[in-house]
Parts: C-alpha cells; sequence; structure tokens
C-alpha cells in the first residue's frame, strides 16, 4: 500500500472511538436509568459517526476494494490498534463514567490539534467531531464529580474506577511508527505533547470531585501495537459475529 | 458561512424544500440547513449535504429522498456527504425555528445561554406547551444526538431542547 503510514494512523484514532462506542453500546436498555441509558447510547452513536468518516477514509487510502465495513469488521484481534483503556469492561457505572472520563479529557485535546493536520479531510473530520465530544466530556465530567463528591458509597467507587483505570492511561500518549511518520509530516497530532496539560485537568478535577489521584507508576501499554488485554476478544466475537456468520449480509 | 453564501440553483429550491427531515417531519431539509450546494450540469444535479451530527442516521434517508425528490422531477442526481465547514445551528433558517417549537421542540438558544441552562442549570428554555421558562434540564441527551431533555415545573409537560451547535 502507497500511503501505508497514513492508513495505520487513521485506524489508530478509529479503534479507539469504535471499540469505546461499542463499549458504550453496551450499556443499550441496561444503563441505571433512562436518561443515562440514553445518554451512553448517543456517545455510542457519535462515536460510531466518527469512525464511519475515519473508515470511509481509510477504504479510500487503502484502494483494494475493502469497505468501511470491511474493516471495521472482518480484521483479527491483533489487528486492532486501539488503546487498552478503552476495551476495559463496564464493570459498574463508576468504571464506565471514569473510563469515558479519562478517554474525553484526551480525545478532546487531540481533536483540537488534528484540526491543525495538513491533511484536509482528518482536519474536517477533526472540526465536525470536536463538538460532538465536548458534550460527551461535561457528560462524563459531570458523573465523576457527582459520584466522587456523592455519598461514601459512591466516592468509594468511584475512586476503585480510577485506580483501576489509572494504569491504562500512559498509553494515550505512547506513538506507532505510523505515528511518528504522520507528526514528521505534518498531517498527525504529537500526542507526547498533550500528556502533560492531560494529567493536570484529570487531577484537578479528580480533585474536585473530592478523589485522590493515584500515585501509582505503573502503566500497562500494547494496545497501539495490537497485543490487547483478554476483553477485547469477547467484544470482537460480539461486535464481528454477524458478518462472519453471515458473509456480505446487509440489512 | 451563512445560509445566504450557499450556491444553490434557484430552480432546485422548491423541489429540496419538499423534502422533510425524518426525525423531524415538520422541517424541511433547507430549514435545516443541511444543504450546502444543489447545481445542475449536463441535467444531473450535484448535491452536497453536511450531517447535524456524525452518527445521525437520517443522513443515508435525506441522499435517498433528495434522489427521489429529483428523480420526480427529471434531474439525475449525485449525492455528497461534506464535512467540512461543519454544520451549526445558526444554519436552521428563522421558519425553521418556528416549526421545531410549534412541534414541541424547543429552539437552540445562543451558545453562552446553551451553556447556562446545560451546565449551570438556569430556567430560561421556555416550555413549548405552555411558555413557562420554569424549566428543568433531565438530560443533556435526548430522543436523537442534536436534542436533550427538559420537563416543565409549572404544566409538568417533558419535551425535547434543540442544543446549540457551534
Amino acid at each position: 500500500m502507497k500511503n501505508e503510514n497514513l492508513y495505520n494512523y487513521i485506524l489508530g484514532i478509529a479503534d479507539n472511538s469504535l471499540i469505546l462506542g461499542q463499549r458504550m453500546g453496551e450499556l443499550c436498555g441496561h444503563g441505571p436509568t433512562l436518561e443515562t441509558d440514553i445518554a451512553c447510547t448517543n456517545i455510542s452513536l457519535d462515536l460510531f459517526g466518527q469512525v464511519r468518516s475515519y473508515f470511509q477514509y481509510a477504504s479510500k487510502i487503502a484502494g483494494d476494494g475493502r469497505t468501511e465495513d470491511d474493516i471495521a469488521m472482518l480484521r483479527k484481534e491483533r489487528e486492532y490498534i486501539n488503546v487498552l483503556l478503552v476495551e476495559q469492561p463496564n464493570t459498574d457505572f463508576a468504571y464506565t463514567m471514569a473510563r469515558q472520563f479519562l478517554f474525553d479529557v484526551y480525545h478532546l485535546a487531540f481533536l483540537v490539534e488534528l484540526q491543525k493536520s495538513a491533511d484536509l479531510t482528518l482536519s474536517a473530520i477533526a472540526s465536525k467531531s470536536i463538538k460532538e465530544v465536548s458534550y460527551h466530556e461535561r457528560f462524563s465530567s459531570d458523573w465523576v464529580k457527582r459520584l466522587g463528591d456523592g455519598t461514601e458509597e459512591s466516592n468509594t467507587k468511584m475512586q476503585e474506577a480510577i485506580d483501576a483505570l489509572w494504569t491504562y492511561t500512559d498509553e494515550l500518549f505512547h506513538q506507532t511508527e505510523a505515528d511518528k511518520a504522520m507528526v514528521a509530516e505534518g498531517i498527525g497530532v504529537d500526542v507526547t505533547k498533550l500528556k502533560d496539560s492531560y494529567y493536570r485537568h484529570v487531577s484537578e478535577l479528580l480533585e474536585e470531585a473530592t478523589l485522590q489521584v493515584p500515585e501509582s507508576k505503573y502503566f500497562q501499554k500494547g494496545g497501539k501495537e495490537g497485543i490487547h488485554t483478554e476483553h477485547l476478544g469477547y467484544m470482537l466475537a460480539e461486535l464481528q459475529y454477524m458478518q462472519r456468520t453471515y458473509p456480505n449480509m446487509e440489512w | 458561512m451563512t445560509t445566504t453564501e450557499q450556491d444553490i440553483d434557484k430552480k432546485l429550491i422548491p423541489i429540496l424544500e419538499g423534502v422533510s427531515d425524518p426525525e423531524i417531519p415538520v422541517l424541511s431539509i433547507m430549514d435545516m440547513g443541511v444543504v450546502r450546494s444543489a447545481v445542475i450540469k449536463d441535467n444531473t444535479v450535484k448535491v452536497q449535504i453536511t450531517p447535524t451530527y456524525s452518527g445521525c442516521p437520517a443522513m443515508d434517508v435525506i441522499g435517498d429522498d433528495i434522489k427521489a425528490a429529483l428523480k420526480e422531477a427529471e434531474y439525475n442526481s449525485e449525492i455528497e456527504l461534506i464535512l467540512h465547514p461543519a454544520w451549526t445551528t445558526d444554519w436552521i433558517t428563522p421558519r425553521g425555528r418556528k416549526a421545531l417549537e410549534e412541534y414541541g421542540i424547543a429552539a437552540p438558544l445562543d451558545a453562552e445561554a446553551d451553556k447556562d441552562v446545560l451546565l449551570n442549570g438556569k430556567r430560561i428554555v421556555k416550555c413549548t406547551n405552555c411558555g413557562s421558562q420554569n424549566t428543568r434540564l433531565v438530560s443533556q441527551f435526548g430522543s436523537t444526538a442534536c436534542k436533550a431533555q427538559f420537563q416543565c415545573e409549572d404544566c409538568q409537560e417533558p419535551f425535547d431542547y434543540f442544543k446549540c451547535l457551534k
């Protein structure tokens, strides 16, 4: 493939939204209240919409007949390059909101930079997505605050979720070979530059929510290279079931 | 970009005004501001549309409906989905805002007021049923991606508010 770096770069962005969207979609009909249920699935829908734009573009770049659906549905686990954070399960609502918050803060900062990309398609998708992701970030921040600064039980649960997910945050700022190549061409975002302000913003909000900022310096990585936690396999089994069982089926 | 800068062939306006938003049937796609250009070239109409939200499931239907409406007027057409410049609620026409209100959806406030309502719990969104501003935000997300849920504290009517998108 001629533009392999660009193709892989797009996949890296899109896979995060695809897998997080799938996680939020799992709550359809299972949210703790009707309003949060609708909110989670709305977030899922926004993410899937963004994913379609990215994969339609990736399909054009690949130029080998693979459609957006093929790219989304028919890769093997090792070929997905989302960060480990987004594939972590909906253990309880605190985990769901903590995961969303830890990703949203990164996602918003990332999109602000991607708007400046020399690639006009990526910049257009970014400026469209920013408006949606701003709502996500407000929503998840609100819930982290509300649960952190809520009852003793909600505080305990939110603290536990933040502590458990913290180990996946550093990977957001790792660069793959494709990332580095795209940064050099003015197309990609240098995520290493987002790290300090990310941790500053997250820490401030956690303090406001009367939560402890985890001190652990042990971080998990691997998702961006296709090495995932055990959870992704189960998700893909569900995500891909229809296309694998009835190849080429359409609605 | 404002709606006046749109490059839309005058002959096509009545046809496009006949196509409604499948999720808000009282609103034409022209009043919604999703048609960015429509030009005729060799009897083929090239239409550019832009989504309100990325995941808006109505976009595919809107594309098909435009094609069908143009076909009836004996035009072939090509639909192109564009993302830039991104759609904003400012592109909803005054007629569109009125239609929304009559349909039971509160029209978007300006960005500042919208923030006050969605983040700070300020009560200024007018109830579409009784007009009271004593209304409460129930959820930032509503029945579709573009709306939030409200309830009137006076007449108790639950209603949707079209979120400001800038």
